[in-house]
């Protein structure tokens, strides 16, 4: 087996478990959120070697924005409910980012250099 | 001739031309009007449209794309390994920072959206705004929201945070280079993350790391904030 697929497989691997778990607490978490956590938690522990995923993690990684079109696309039945509420929309991703910026700034910027 | 149109490998292949062709003319203007995403889906939509074909057929057609979505979720994981580093020694304050930002950003969508007295879908699709487009979309699709407005939403926040945050972090005095690039890549995800590189190499580093982190946070906070709001 590639080295590719070889990483392809246990990303799968983690992928399916971190489904199953989410099914268990009923959808609570999204199912890749938490493989992506037993993932990153596997490598700090290393019970899987950085090498066996790199390849397959950066392919994925970099490639990732093809994958947002097909929900992108859906703009051409979303556009209407978008137009409608057009106003609080731009408002909330305005002030949400600015707050966004200024709090994690602001509470991060005496603890570190 | 219609079934030829409606074909997976004939709605894949417009998928990967529309997105070549988006790469393209980026590599040319460099601007983020230029966003290969953003030419890609306008051009996409304007293909099925000539075509007559709606967008339940699309989607159905490219399924095969967007469900790399998943696996790809779970390679942030090596990318947040190779990153980690960089909290070390400030862990807890670090991490502090994230939760706190994750809940304000959620609360603050989902205060001005209720202010306005939007339907529901439309904060579901917004609750993680600030997220990386493949996480966002995780969110936003277990908690019932529109996946095209989060893209939207998610792109637009990426681009508004990267035009910001440099200029609104020295406006309120951040200093230090992590909390910059932290409050980039929190704020304003992968977008951000490329600011805070022209900032500089530890900044776009920390950057690239809170990506991860903010991704994780905010998947918890959301079904935690929906118990209480819906």
């Amino acid at each position: 087996m590639t080295q590719g697929l070889k990483g392809f497989f246990i990303i799968v691997i983690f992928w399916f478990v971190g489904e199953a778990i989410s099914m268990l607490m009923q959808n609570f978490l999204p199912g890749n959120v938490i493989g992506m956590v037993l993932m990153f938690a596997s490598l700090q522990k290393g019970w899987i070697r950085e090498e066996s995923v790199s390849a397959a993690s950066e392919f994925l990684a970099k490639n990732m924005t093809i994958m947002f079109l097909p929900p992108g696309v859906g703009l051409m039945v979303a556009y209407e409910i978008l137009g409608k509420h057009w106003l609080p929309i731009t408002l909330a991703t305005i002030l949400s980012t600015m707050l966004v910026l200024v709090i994690v700034g602001k509470m991060s910027d005496k603890k570190t250099k | 001739m219609r079934q030829l149109i409606t074909s997976e490998p004939f709605l894949i292949f417009i998928t990967i031309a529309c997105y070549y062709i988006g790469c393209k003319i980026n590599n040319r203007f460099h601007k983020a009007i230029t966003n290969p995403m953003l030419i890609a889906i306008v051009l996409l939509i304007a293909t099925l449209s000539i075509l007559d074909i709606d967008y339940e057929t699309y989607e159905q057609g490219s399924h095969i794309i967007s469900l790399l979505l998943g696996p790809t979720v779970v390679a942030l994981g090596y990318l947040l390994h190779k990153q980690i580093k960089y909290i070390r020694g400030n862990e807890k304050a670090i991490l502090t920072a994230i939760g706190v930002g994750s809940v304000v950003g959620v609360l603050s969508v989902v205060g001005i959206c209720m202010l306005f007295g939007c339907p529901e879908e439309i904060w579901l699709s917004m609750e993680p705004k600030s997220v990386t487009m493949p996480i966002a979309l995780g969110i936003s699709g277990r908690s019932g929201g529109l996946l095209a407005l989060t893209a939207v939403v998610v792109f637009v926040c990426g681009v508004f945070g990267s035009i910001i945050g440099p200029w609104l972090l020295r406006k309120v005095g951040v200093k230090s280079r992590v909390a910059q690039g932290l409050a980039m890549g929190a704020a304003a995800h992968g977008v951000g993350t490329g600011e805070a590189m022209k900032m500089g190499q530890l900044e776009g580093a920390v950057a690239g790391m809170a990506i991860g982190l903010m991704g994780i946070a905010t998947a918890i906070v959301v079904p935690i904030v929906e118990i209480f709001i819906k």
